[in-house]
């Protein structure tokens, strides 16, 4: 039962509350650059979250026995292999996906998430519990993805994966698209939008300022 | 007595510390290799139906292509359908190719002596060696041709660049271009996939009165007939599109096949 929960726990923890994305601010590159449209950001989501599950769980199989002196060396090739597998099989089964997601899918090799859970987790816990944490850190990294991506298509083209959700103007409708939201600045604005929702609703997440803010106009000792 | 049962072998190997230097070299060795493993099999598993979707791909885009000619599914439909024809060429001799169908040209192309080596002078697109037989596809209304599609190649600033040329029936004139292959910087160089561009091909004119090619992608805005507008931040590419365009229609290129045409021998 404890096992269960505790399991659960690691699994649901970072979809909202510990998300690697708004809290750790990880993988940011990537969640800016696939997400003009919901079905690259699904493609993305699914395929860090393949890289990130198989890395975590190989790396905590040889926990044991990998020196600490070669440890990054060692996790950075298995993550890198991985990758070029997925783009491989990207390229065989979905290629127009893989076309219009270009160099992002083996950029998931420098993707922070997935080293950031393969050292600081992996590396220290067993493999089902390695697997079930790298699965709830993909899965967050995808929600925002999906979050973002899902806004920016609605709003950019009033599309869904493809189909007309809200009728264009030019169409005789009544919306007219925002072509700032396929640009890369409408993905920062939407980010920090929900990075400030998230630190209001849990305030114990903001960071402490690095330095006190610069006051003027006031007299000093 | 050394022990050379390997079940205990790998059990000692386990058992050795993780600093030892012997054992951080052979768990190196042994991530590398079972990496390695999986890479080369995932590549040459999965290479036949990659190269299937590349195919399906060119075929879509020369499709798209010859419909972004302007007037040109009037002229298919008033020729019934089967307007396009495919013809291998033999680029020497600017004639079709003896003995060689389009189900045999890859095997063709498959031996050293059917290549050309090109002379550094002669060789501007960077190529290297040239085909002597190519695909081209022809459109005719009558017997004269109206439509000539080219396929070329040139080297880009990161690789290879191959595209479809489309000429005019006079082999003066640019009725427009797709790029097929190209591994240009993404949002820069990449920006020749972009159809807008693409389009400003059509009308342009290769050659001037004297028949010197005066085709070119400019720096900055085009101008004239034989200019397209350039890609900002993105001359090396540019450069190799114009370099890659002026190569096929010369001499060396489809120049020979052109000339027949002109003269309808085709």
């Amino acid at each position: 039962m404890a096992a269960g929960a505790s399991l659960w726990g690691t699994l649901t923890a970072p979809l909202i509350r510990q998300n690697p994305v708004t809290l750790q601010i990880l993988g940011i590159c990537s969640a800016l650059a696939v997400t003009t449209s919901l079905d690259t950001a699904l493609t993305m989501a699914i395929s860090l979250t393949v890289v990130v599950v198989l890395a975590a769980g190989i790396v905590s199989l040889i926990r044991r026995h990998i020196p600490t002196s070669i440890r990054l060396i060692v996790q950075i090739i298995i993550i890198g292999s991985l990758v070029v597998v997925i783009d491989q099989c990207l390229k065989a089964w979905f290629f127009e996906l893989s076309q219009r997601l270009s160099v992002f899918v083996s950029l998931i090799a420098t993707n922070c998430i997935v080293l950031g859970r393969t050292e600081s987790f992996a590396r220290t816990n067993p493999p089902l519990p390695s697997m079930v944490d790298a699965l709830g850190n993909g899965l967050g990294y995808g929600l925002v993805l999906v979050v973002i991506g899902a806004c920016r298509e609605l709003f950019g083209t009033g599309k869904l994966l493809g189909v007309q959700i809200l009728p264009l103007a030019e169409q005789g409708g009544w919306f007219t698209p925002l072509s700032l939201m396929l640009l890369a600045p409408s993905a920062f604005f939407l980010l920090g939008a929900l990075v400030w929702a998230m630190r209001s609703l849990w305030p114990e997440q903001a960071d402490d300022p690095d330095f006190p803010p610069h006051e003027t106009g006031e007299e000093r000792p | 007595m050394a022990d050379l049962n390997p079940f205990s072998l790998w059990r000692r190997f386990l058992n050795t510390p993780n600093d030892n230097r012997a054992k951080t070299l052979a768990v190196a060795f042994l991530v590398s290799a079972a990496c390695a493993l999986l890479v080369t099999a995932a590549t040459v598993l999965l290479r036949p139906i990659q190269a299937e979707n590349r195919a399906a791909e060119q075929q879509a885009r020369l499709e798209a292509l010859i419909a972004a000619v302007p007037g040109i599914s009037e002229l298919i439909a008033a020729s019934g359908g089967e307007a396009l024809s495919t013809v291998v060429v033999d680029l020497d001799r600017g004639a079709a190719a003896t003995g060689i169908t389009p189900e045999t040209l890859a095997a063709a192309l498959a031996e050293q002596g059917n290549w050309t080596a090109l002379a550094p002078a002669d060789d501007i697109a960077g190529i290297g060696n040239r085909p002597d037989y190519a695909q081209i596809y022809l459109l005719r209304s009558g017997e004269a041709v109206s439509l000539a599609i080219l396929p070329v190649v040139g080297s880009g600033y990161n690789g290879r660049i191959q595209a479809l040329l489309a000429l005019d029936g006079d082999m003066r004139r640019l009725a427009g271009i797709a790029i097929t292959e190209q591994m240009e910087t993404p949002g820069l160089g990449a920006r020749i996939e972009e159809p807008l561009w693409q389009q400003s091909f059509a009308g342009k004119q290769l050659f001037d009165e004297s028949g010197a090619t005066r085709f070119a992608v400019a720096r900055g805005p085009g101008r004239g007939e034989f200019e397209v507008d350039g890609i900002t931040g993105a001359t090396r590419t540019s450069n190799a599109v114009t370099n890659m365009v002026r190569f096929w229609v010369g001499p060396k290129g489809y120049g020979p096949l052109m000339a027949a045409i002109r003269r309808g021998e085709f």
